[in-house]
C-alpha cells in the first residue's frame, strides 16, 4: 500500500476544495491582481483532476508569496527568491506529487534570478507561475526588474535608469520548455494557460501580469490585451524556436508601448525533463524515494556494504 | 615519543600521485598489524607546489600525527615552476627535501630522488653537516631513472615505496597485494618491477646504517583505513539519507563527492545545483517531501545557507548540514585547518537558534555522531549541524571493519503515515493541526504529514503561524510557538545526557586537579599529550567536547568544579570555545587559559605539552611562535 494514497486518486474534485476554510481572508488589496492567479488556479486543478493533497504550492516571500495561505494545498511558503530550489527538490523526492511553484517579479527574476535560470536549464517537470507586477508590491513600491525604464519609486527617486528584464526571451534561452503571459485581467485564458502549464511534462513558466493599482496605478496591465493565438495579426509555430524568441521579442518590446499581447509562446513537448534524464541515467530511483521510508521490506543499503575498498 | 613507531613522510609537488601512493602504503603498513594516522599538507593548487602527506604507524593506538617524524622520502617537485621565478618562491624543486628537514627527528632516515634534487642545489643545503649534527641516514638514488627505464617517469613514487621497504625491512606482499587491486594490467607490470628492483638493489647492495625498521603489531579483527569525510558520508547512509545537495568547496566536497558516487547505486539521490543557497533549500525541499536528507559546505558557502537554515528552524523541517571548517575570514586559507566557524555555525541566521550542533572528534565519533545528528533532527524536527574541519576530513585512521556494523535508521522520526494521520487532530475546516503542541509529547515535537498523504495538507511558513500554519503575529500565539520551538533543545539535552552521555571523551587522571578541554579534530594531539604529561608524572585529565548544543551544561560544570585550573586548547584565535563554555555556564572566566593555534597547522602533542608546562610551571619562556596563550580572566 502506498503512504500517499491521495496521489492519483480517482474522484470527482470539487472547486471548493482549494478554498480553506474560514481563515485566513487574503489581506491583497481590493483590485490586486494576485486575486486572478488565486482564481485560475481553483479552477484548472479540479478541471485537471488534481486532488488538493496531492499538490504542493511552494511560494517566495511577496504579496505573491502568500498564494498558498489562500489556496488549500499541501503549502511551502518559503523564503525570499528561494521557491524554486525547494520546489525542484520536492518533485525529487517525489516525483508524483503536483508541484508549483510561485512568486513575484522581484522574487522570482530578481532575489532568485540565478535558481530560476537553473531551473528552467535543467527542465524541471514542475509549474512556475511568476506574479508580474512590474513592481515590489510588500515592500511598498520599489523599482523591480521588470519595471519600466524610468519608472520612479521611493528608492529611485528620479527613475530607473535600467531597462526592463525580458523574462519570456530570458526563459527560452534558459531552457524553459512550456512558456506563456496571461494577465489576471483575462481568466479564461489564465485557467487554460495553467491547466497546460500544469500538464506539461517540464519547466512550464507562466509570467502572470498582475496589476498593483496600489503601488504602480499607471501599469499597462489595464491596457486591453491581445490574445496571440486568437488574433489573426498573429501567426507563428509554438514550437519553433526561432518563431517563438521572434515573438517574444515583439512582445517584450510592446509591453511598454501601450500592447499587451499574451498566449502561449513557446511549446516544447518532445524534450525530456531533468526527471526522465535523471532515471534515464540511474541517477533517480523508479520508485519514489519518499515512498521507500514507509516500506518495512525495502533491504536498506549499509555503508557495511562499501567498506571492502577501505580494507 | 616512542621508538617504536614508524613516521613516515613523502614529500613532492602537488599533482605528484603524493596522496594516492600514500594511501596505499598506509593501507599496507595498516595489513602488516599496525596502526595508522595519516596527514596530508597541500597547498591551495592544482599542480604543483609543496605537498607532503605523514603517516605514522605503530604496534600501539595512534590517533594523532606525532611530533615531528623519522622518514623522508623526497621526490622532488616535477611541476616546480620556472626556475627564472625563483627568487620569489625559492627553489621549488628542492622544497621536498629543504622544507622538510626541520621537523626529521635525530637518527630519522632521508631517502631523496637524486634525479630530480641535483647536487648542487643539494650542497646548498648543507645536508652533510646537518645529517651529521642530528645522526640522519641519508640514501640518495636516482629514483626516476628506475621509473624511466622501466616505464614512466611517474612511476618514481612507486621506486620510493620500494627503497622505504628495504630500508624497513619490510614485506612486499602486502605492497604487491594493493598495487594489484588498484592498477590496470597496462601499467601495473612496469610498477611492480620497479618495486622489486629498487627493493633488491637496496637490500643486496646498501649496507644499513640507520636503526629504524618497521614497527611490529598485530590486529585482533579486520581493519578499514577510512577519513573523516567517509566516516560522515558513511554515517549518513546508515542513517538513511539518500538525498544531498551541494555546491563543492573544500573541505566539504570530499562528503560530497562520497556520497554523489554512493547514491545511484543505492537509490539515493545526488543533486550539485547552482549555489549554496540553493543546496540548502535542496535539502529542506526534499525533507519536506519525505527523504531523509542533507547539504552541506565550507565557511563561505555556509555563510550562503544561513537564510535556508532559518527557515528549517522555523517550519520545523529536519535536516542535516554539515559545515567543514578552514581558515578564515573570507576565502582564507583553502586546504588549511582552523576551528574558527563555531560561533557562526551556532549562531548564523536570524532569530533564535533552535538547532543542534555536534563537532565530532575522530574519525569513529564523526561516524557517530552524524548518525546522531539525523536521528535528533528527524525526531525533534529542527536542523542539526555537524561542524568538523580540514584536518579531520582528510586524514586516515584504521578502524576495526565491525565499528560499523549498525543497523541502519531509514526512519523519517516524528512523522505520520495516514493512518495516523487520520487520528491526529485537524481544526474546525478540516485542516491538519501540524503545529499543534502535541499533549503527548512534552518534547514541543508536533508531529508532521508529508504532501501526498490524505488529509494532511498544512503550510509550513518561515513566517510565525498558527497551529494550522496560517501566518499570524498575535502576541499569545508567538510565545505559545517560540516555546514549543525552543523546549525541543531542553529535551534533546535530557536525551543525550541519558542516552548518549559518551558523546564527550574523557581521558587522564581522574582524580587530577588541572583539566584540559577541547573540541573537534584537536581530539587527537590533546589525547596524546595529556597522556605522555602523566606518564612524565603530571596529574592530568582531558576532556574533548562534543555537543556544542544543546550544551552539556551539567557534565560541563561537574569537570570544571573538579579542577582548580583549566586549559581550553582550540585553533583559532579569539578563544571561541573557551567563550561558548563561559557563556553557557555563566562563570569559570578565572579558571580557564587558552592554548590557541591559527597558523594553518593541526596542533602536535609536544605543542600542548609545551602549552600546559609554560602554563602551570610558570617557566619564564614564552610559547613557540606558532602558539598563543590566552590568559584567564583576572590572570
Ligand atoms: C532576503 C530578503 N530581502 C528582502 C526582503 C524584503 N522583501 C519582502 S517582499 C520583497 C519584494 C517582493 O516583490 P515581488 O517579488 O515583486 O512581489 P510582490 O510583493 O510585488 O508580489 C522584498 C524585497 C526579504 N523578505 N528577504
Ligand atoms: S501591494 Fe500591490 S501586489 Fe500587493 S496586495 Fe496590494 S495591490 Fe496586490
Amino acid at each position: 500500500m502506498s503512504a500517499f494514497n491521495a496521489i492519483g486518486a480517482e474522484r470527482e474534485i470539487d472547486r471548493d476544495e482549494f478554498t480553506p476554510g474560514l481563515e485566513p481572508q487574503p489581506t491583497w488589496c481590493p483590485g490586486c491582481g494576485d486575486f486572478g492567479v488565486l482564481k485560475a488556479l481553483k479552477q484548472a486543478l479540479p478541471e485537471v483532476g488534481k486532488n488538493p493533497d496531492e499538490v504542493l504550492t511552494v511560494t517566495g516571500i511577496g504579496c505573491s508569496g502568500k498564494l498558498n495561505s489562500y489556496l488549500d494545498t499541501y503549502g511551502f511558503h518559503t523564503i525570499h527568491g528561494r521557491s524554486l530550489p525547494v520546489a525542484r527538490a520536492a518533485k525529487l523526492a517525489n516525483p508524483d506529487l503536483e508541484v508549483i511553484a510561485a512568486g513575484g517579479d522581484g522574487d522570482g527574476y530578481g532575489i532568485g534570478g540565478n535558481h530560476f535560470i537553473h531551473t528552467a536549464r535543467e527542465n524541471h517537470d514542475m509549474t512556475y507561475i511568476v506574479f508580474n507586477n512590474e513592481v515590489f508590491g510588500l515592500t511598498k513600491g520599489q523599482t523591480s526588474p521588470t519595471s519600466p525604464k524610468g519608472h520612479k519609486s521611493n528608492t529611485q527617486p528620479s527613475g530607473s535608469a535600467k531597462s526592463p528584464l525580458r523574462p519570456l526571451s530570458m526563459s527560452l534561452n534558459a531552457g524553459a520548455t512550456y512558456i506563456a503571459r496571461t494577465a489576471a485581467v483575462n481568466p479564461n485564458q489564465a485557467k487554460e494557460i495553467i491547466k497546460e502549464a500544469i500538464e506539461h511534462d517540464g519547466f512550464a513558466h507562466i509570467d502572470f501580469l498582475t496589476q498593483c493599482p496600489t503601488w504602480n496605478k499607471d501599469a499597462r496591465q489595464y491596457v486591453p490585451y491581445v490574445d496571440v493565438q486568437e488574433s489573426d495579426d498573429y501567426d507563428f509555430d509554438v514550437t519553433d524556436r526561432r518563431e517563438a524568441a521572434e515573438m517574444m521579442f515583439e512582445t517584450e518590446d510592446a509591453l511598454h508601448e501601450g500592447t499587451v499581447l499574451t498566449g502561449r509562446y513557446y511549446v516544447d513537448e518532445e524534450s525530456p525533463s531533468y526527471q526522465e534524464e535523471k532515471l534515464a541515467n540511474g541517477e533517480l530511483p523508479e520508485t519514489p524515494l519518499a515512498e521507500r521510508y514507509f516500506d518495512d521490506d525495502y533491504e536498506w543499503e549499509r555503508s557495511y556494504d562499501l567498506l571492502e575498498r577501505h580494507t | 615519543m616512542s621508538d617504536d613507531e614508524l613516521i613516515w613522510r613523502i614529500a613532492g609537488g602537488s599533482g605528484d600521485g603524493i596522496d594516492s601512493t600514500s594511501q596505499n602504503f598506509a593501507k599496507a603498513l595498516m595489513r602488516s598489524g599496525l596502526d595508522v594516522f595519516t596527514h596530508r599538507h597541500y597547498p591551495s593548487r592544482i599542480r604543483g607546489g609543496h605537498t607532503y602527506v605523514e603517516i605514522r604507524a605503530a604496534g600501539h593506538e595512534v590517533q594523532s600525527r606525532g611530533d615531528g617524524y623519522n622518514f623522508l622520502l623526497a621526490l622532488g617537485d616535477s611541476f616546480a615552476r620556472n626556475p627564472q621565478e625563483e627568487s620569489v618562491y625559492g627553489n621549488e624543486e628542492l622544497k621536498p627535501l629543504s622544507e622538510n628537514l626541520d621537523e626529521l627527528r635525530e637518527g630519522g632516515v632521508i631517502v631523496y630522488d637524486e634525479g630530480l634534487l641535483s647536487e648542487e642545489d643539494v650542497a646548498e643545503l648543507d645536508l652533510e653537516e646537518r645529517a651529521e649534527e642530528n645522526d640522519w641516514h641519508v640514501y640518495p638514488l636516482d629514483l626516476r631513472e628506475i621509473a624511466k627505464e622501466h616505464g614512466r617517469e611517474v612511476m618514481r613514487n612507486t621506486a620510493g615505496v620500494g627503497v622505504t621497504a628495504a630500508l624497513l625491512e619490510m614485506d612486499l606482499e602486502h605492497i604487491e597485494d594493493l598495487m594489484e587491486d588498484a592498477m590496470p594490467e597496462k601499467i601495473l607490470e612496469p610498477n611492480l618491477e620497479i618495486l622489486h628492483e629498487t627493493y633488491e638493489m637496496v637490500r643486496d647492495e646498501y649496507e644499513f646504517t640507520h636503526d629504524l625498521r618497521i614497527p611490529e603489531g598485530e590486529h585482533d579483527e579486520e581493519q578499514a583505513l577510512l577519513s573523516g569525510s567517509n566516516a560522515i558520508a558513511y554515517g549518513a547512509i546508515d542513517a538513511g539519507c539518500r538525498f544531498i545537495a551541494g555546491y563543492p568547496m573544500t573541505p566539504w566536497t570530499d562528503v560530497f563527492t562520497i556520497l554523489s558516487q554512493n547514491f545511484p547505486d543505492m537509490g539515493g539521490i545526488s543533486e550539485q545545483v547552482e549555489d549554496e543557497i540553493a543546496a540548502a533549500a535542496l535539502a529542506l525541499g526534499a525533507s519536506h517531501a519525505g527523504a531523509k536528507a542533507m547539504s552541506g559546505s565550507s565557511g563561505g558557502g555556509f555563510a550562503l545557507m544561513s537564510e535556508p537554515l532559518g527557515l528549517a528552524e522555523m517550519t520545523e523541517t529536519p535536516v542535516v548540514l554539515v559545515e567543514s571548517m578552514r581558515a578564515g575570514p573570507s576565502t582564507g586559507m583553502p586546504t588549511k585547518p582552523e576551528q574558527g566557524d563555531l560561533e557562526f555555525v551556532l549562531y548564523t541566521s536570524q532569530g533564535d537558534s533552535s538547532r543542534v550542533v555536534f563537532a565530532p572528534g575522530d574519525i569513529e565519533e564523526a561516524y557517530e555522531q552524524t548518525r546522531l545528528a539525523f536521528h535528533i533532527a528527524y525526531e525533534y524536527q529542527l536542523p542539526a549541524i555537524v561542524i568538523y574541519d580540514q584536518k579531520l576530513s582528510g586524514e586516515n585512521k584504521n578502524v576495526p571493519v565491525s565499528f560499523f556494523d549498525r543497523e541502519p535508521e531509514p526512519t523519517l522520526g516524528s512523522t505520520l503515515t495516514e493512518e495516523e494521520l487520520a487520528e491526529a487532530a485537524h481544526d474546525a475546516s478540516g485542516k491538519f493541526l501540524r503545529f499543534q503542541h502535541d499533549p503527548d509529547n512534552d518534547a514541543g515535537v508536533s508531529p508532521r504529514s508529508l504532501p501526498g498523504q490524505e488529509g494532511g495538507r498544512y503550510l509550513a511558513t518561515g513566517n510565525e503561524h498558527t497551529p494550522a500554519g496560517h501566518i499570524e503575529e498575535d502576541p499569545t500565539n508567538r510565545v505559545i510557538q517560540m516555546e514549543r520551538r525552543m523546549e525541543k533543545l531542553t529535551h534533546i539535552r535530557e536525551e543525550l545526557d541519558e542516552e548518549h552521555p559518551s558523546n564527550q571523551t574523557y581521558y587522564g587522571d581522574e582524580e587530577a586537579d588541572y583539566g584540559i578541554i577541547t573540541w573537534g579534530s584537536s581530539h587527537g594531539a590533546v589525547a596524546e599529550a595529556v597522556e605522555r604529561l602523566n606518564e612524565d608524572g603530571h596529574s592530568v585529565k582531558g576532556v574533548t567536547v562534543s555537543d556544542m548544543m544543546p550544551f552539556p551544561e551539567k557534565e560541563m560544570t561537574e569537570f570544571l568544579e573538579s579542577v582548580d585550573e583549566a586549559m581550553v586548547v582550540e585553533m583559532n584565535a579569539t578563544a571561541q570555545f573557551r567563550g561558548l563554555i563561559q557563556k553557557e555556564l555563566g562563570r569559570y572566566g578565572d579558571k580557564m587559559t587558552s592554548l590557541l593555534k591559527y597558523n594553518g597547522n593541526p596542533f602536535e602533542p609536544a605543542e600542548v605539552v609545551e602549552g600546559y608546562e609554560v602554563n602551570v610551571a610558570e617557566t619564564d619562556e614564552e610559547p613557540s611562535a606558532q602558539v598563543r596563550i590566552e590568559p584567564a580572566a583576572g590572570d
